[in-house]
This record gives C-alpha cells, structure tokens and sequence, in this order.
C-alpha cells in the first residue's frame, strides 16, 4: 500500500477567499490518478468523516487536465475571525497525506 | 493587430522580482505591464485598518522598476487592488509612492486612478432593491452591517480599466478590483476573444505562480492570439509545462472549471493546454459566457473587538495525562476570579478562547486527532470591547493559569511556562470579514470614481 503523499506530486489546502476552504491534490502521474479517481478512495462520504463534517457540503471535482481532485468546502469559521485557526487556509490538508491508496 | 503582449511583473507588488526578468520580458516588446497589488490572503486586518500588507520600501522598489520599464517603452502600467484591500486611502498612498518614483527618475505620465470604495446609501438603496445577492457561505446582511463596517470595497471588472486607459492614462492605479481584470483590460479593448483573454488573464495575475517550480517570486509573460495564447516565464530558470498551467485554475479557486467574473463566466471544461517548447506552452478552448446581468461583489470589514492574548507551554506529565479537565478546570476558574473583579454583567463584555497547540491548534473542529505529544502550547486570548478592557481581564487570566494546581501535588505550583515578561500581548483592534455578496449595479462604472492627473 502506497500513501496519498507518494503517489502525488502536490497536496495543499487554501482559501479559496475569506468564506471557502480548497484542497488539491495533483497526482504524480495519469494512471495513478485515474486509478484513485475511479476508485472513488476520494469521496464525500471519507472526507466528511475525516473532517467531522456532512457529506452535503463537501464538493469533489475530478480535474483531468492536471491530474488532479479537488475538495471545496464552506470555510469553518471565516478568515481571520476571532475563532479562526489558519487565516490562508494553508495546513487543513494534513489528514489527506497519509491516506492509503491501491 | 495579430497579437499582445502581457508582461506580469509578479503575483503581488511588494512582494519582489528580479530587475534582470524584467529587463528581459521588455526584450519581447510587451504592450503593456500589470501587476495584482491585493489580497485577501492574510486576512481582514488590512481592509478593517487600512495598514499595508508590505512596507513602503518594498511597494517604492518593486513600482519604481515598473514605471521605469513601462515609460521607457512608452506603454501602459497598471496596477490593480491597490495596497492589500483596495481601499481610498491605500490607492492615494500607492499614488503618493508613484509621485515621489517619477520626481527621483523625472519620469512624467498621465496617471488614471480607479477609487473602488463603495457609498454606504447607495449600498443600502441596492439592499432595498434587492440587487445585492449572497453568494456561497454567506454571513448575514442588513443595513446595520453596512454601518458598522470600516470599509467596504466593491472588486471593480475590467471596464474602470478600459475607460482609464481610453481616456489616455499611461499609469493606472486602481482600488479592489478582480485579479484578472487587471490583464484583460487591455486585450479586450483590441478585440481579443474574451474566452483566451480571461484564461490568460487567470494565469497570468499571479506572476510566476504558474510555472513547474516557483523558487521564488519573478515576472510572467503572456502572448494572446486569435485562436489560442502562449504563456513563457521571462525567467531562464524557470519553465512552465501545460500540467503546470492547467494546475494554475485549482489555486484558491473552489473549482478548476470556473470562474466568474464582473461580467461573465469564464469556463475551461474544453480548454487545451500543449507544449510549444521545454518552457513554453499554448493554450486555447477557453469559453467566455457573458452574465444576464453584471455584476460588482463586495468585501467588507467590522471591528471584532480589542484583543491581549498570552502565549504558554506546559510540559509536566502529569499535568499533560490530565490536560482536558485541568484545562476545563483553569478555564472555569479564571472566568469566575474575573466575575469576582470586575462584577456581574461582565461575561457579556468578554470573550475567553484557548487555542491548545500540539493538539488541535492548526484544524480546530475539523480535527479528528486529539492527541498530544510530551508538550503542549497555549495561547489563551480576551476579546473584549476595549483594549483596556481586554488587557485587565487577561491580567487575571494569566496569573490564575499560571499557578492552577493538579490533585497530585500539594503546595503551589507553577504550571505554565511563559516566555515573555509581561505574559501579556496586546494585539489591538481585530476585524472581521462581513460580506460575501454581489451587488447589481446599473453600469460596469457606477460603483467606481475615476480621476485623472498628469504626474
């Protein structure tokens, strides 16, 4: 079993502005992509699950142009708000990197 | 025309390029310099206050290469969202920077300026009409929001641009506009295809983000055609591939497919990225949908509150096998001794968070792992009505925290470490975002004051 972290070339998170919070993961190559891509290993189910959250508001969007998956979600709390954590958004994506992949 | 120029000085000014890309990308006859000098990025201390994401000094170096490079070759610099939020008083301090640049080079230009701060009336006649709209994720909008605001800015489209530059300004400066407005301005002024216009656009507003491997921040160079454009980094060092490029529309982006802008939709779902040369790639298929109606969003900011916070490690095992209820217990404790000082009615004029770092400090709620290692560290922050206030009731904070026991010794003991002498910080004002909404106007222009002066 491989890790997410090896098989990609890129794995981040970042506001995507101050009320919305985006994660991408840019694969290494095409056919490790489409191999976790149609295996859904990335779902809204998982990543809900991972971040305490509803599937509802989680957003997964296949971008075959780079070889990579995107996960939008409403940000927690917005930018820079007294209860904010990470005002650019730039370390939520920690609980991605160690995912197993086939 | 067959074609334009784009030459991109770097992906925020202030934050650096180097002079010999610059002087190279002139080598390849741009028809016009800009530059993104906003963000939102760090936060909205910078809308709410109006101080500067960067100094003066790097604002004044980065600009002065500018103006010297574009009055050189006799074309247009532009410069969007000036300094960090776009707001009056950082476009009129850009415009004092670019005064002082020209007198030192004896430079002289006509300089267009685009004020983007938005008219509280004409904002609430807009909520009246039910012309402004939420978009994602949107915190609550009435007209008391739009009162207590510090400042609200509207993220201007290209058409401020294209009248300054009809008008004959050979230096814009504008207020909060959209990053991509910036590069599309020009080419669509000369007919370009809006759909390769607004990709281009997108790529380019971040300088050399767009390359394999951005060691640091550097210029970017963009040549649109009639059916396709090619994007080159000016930088020999640098390359771009097409996965590098079509990567660029995931970046603080909620989708790769989309995106929108003041007037229209520009969707990439067809778009084609190829390789011209090791560094150097085209790309075309980009579709420009206009919007049935135009649209101007907004960015607003309102004061959170004053806050002193204190920074803290703990490193005693014993507490740390404890940590959750002695942390409960601390904070029960320093909310009653500030009851006890400053009376009942107090617990309405204060807010007490703990952050816990080496636990849940980076992910808050949306950590799953709350384990902690062999030390952790605290940040314990007051946000209160005033600073005086936030200051005197973190006063009591501190020294019930750094003397609260644990049942396993007897004796008074001293449970946190603190690093600084006092313990207190204080971080004055606080602000807070308050709007994610569009508004309707009447016309690309309405919400945007021009103005005109020969430097």
């Amino acid at each position: 079993m491989a890790r997410l972290w090896q098989v990609s070339k890129l794995i981040r998170s970042k506001n995507a502005g101050p009320f919305e919070l985006t994660f991408d993961v840019i694969f290494k190559d095409r056919e490790i992509y489409e191999k976790v891509r149609d295996a859904g290993l990335i779902n809204a189910e998982w990543f809900a699950r991972t971040y305490q959250l509803t599937p509802e508001v989680v957003q997964i969007i296949n971008y075959d142009a780079a070889s990579a998956i995107k996960i939008t979600i409403p940000r927690p709390t917005i930018s820079g708000d007294v209860d904010d954590t990470d005002v650019f958004g730039g370390q939520q994506h920690g609980p991605l990197v160690d995912l197993e992949v086939p | 025309m067959s074609e334009i120029r784009l030459v991109a000085a770097t992906g925020m000014l202030g934050s650096g390029f180097r002079e010999e890309t610059l002087k190279r990308a002139m080598t390849l006859n741009p028809d016009f310099i800009g530059v993104d000098a906003g963000t939102t990025d760090a936060g909205p201390h910078y809308l709410g206050c109006e101080e500067t994401h960067f100094s003066d000094s790097a604002y004044k170096r980065d600009l002065r290469l500018i103006l010297i490079a574009a009055r050189a070759a006799r074309i247009p610099a532009i410069v969007g969202s000036a300094i960090t939020a776009g707001t009056d008083n950082q476009v009129r301090h850009l415009v004092r920077i670019a005064r002082e640049i020209a007198r030192e080079e004896k430079l002289s230009f006509k300089l267009g300026v685009v004020y983007s701060e938005q008219n509280r009336d004409y904002l609430k006649k807009r909520l009246r009409e039910r012309r402004i709209r939420p978009l994602a994720n949107p915190p609550p909008l009435d007209e008391a929001v739009i009162d207590r605001s510090t400042h609200i800015v509207g993220l201007a489209g290209a058409e401020p641009y294209m009248e300054a530059l009809d008008k004959g300004a050979e230096v814009v400066i504008s207020g909060r506009s959209s990053d991509t407005s910036i590069f599309a301005a020009m080419p669509l002024m000369r007919g370009f295809d809006p759909g390769l216009v607004w990709h281009a656009a997108k790529v380019m507003e971040c300088g050399a983000a767009s390359v394999v491997l951005r060691k640091y921040p550097d210029c970017m160079f963009a040549a649109i055609g009639k059916d396709s454009f090619t994007i080159e980094p000016p930088n020999p060092d640098y390359r771009c591939d097409p996965v590098s490029i079509a990567s660029h529309n995931l970046y603080e982006n909620g989708t790769p497919y989309e995106l929108v802008e003041p007037s229209g939709v520009l969707n990439t779902y067809d778009a084609k990225y190829e390789a011209v040369s090791e560094r150097a790639v085209r790309v075309s298929g980009g579709q420009f949908t206009p919007a049935e109606r135009y649209t101007v969003k907004l960015e607003g900011a309102e004061l959170a509150g004053y806050q002193s916070i204190i920074i803290g490690a703990v490193r005693d095992p014993i507490i740390l096998r404890q940590f959750d209820s002695w942390l409960e217990g601390l904070v029960r404790a320093a909310k009653e001794r500030i009851l006890a000082v400053f009376g009942a009615g107090i617990e309405e004029k204060y807010r007490f968070d703990v952050r816990v770092f080496g636990r849940n400090a980076a992910m808050g709620r949306l950590e799953s792992d709350l384990s902690i290692g062999h030390e952790v560290g605290l940040v314990f922050q007051v946000t209160a009505q005033t600073q005086e206030l936030a200051a005197a009731l973190m006063k009591s904070v501190g020294h019930i925290a750094v003397h609260f026991p644990v049942p396993e010794y007897s004796g008074l003991i001293t449970s946190i470490a603190y690093p600084y002498s006092p313990a207190e910080l204080h971080r004055g004002a606080c602000y807070r975002f308050n709007l994610n909404h569009v508004v309707e106007p009447d016309t690309p222009l309405e919400m945007f004051r021009l103005d005109y002066e020969t430097v």
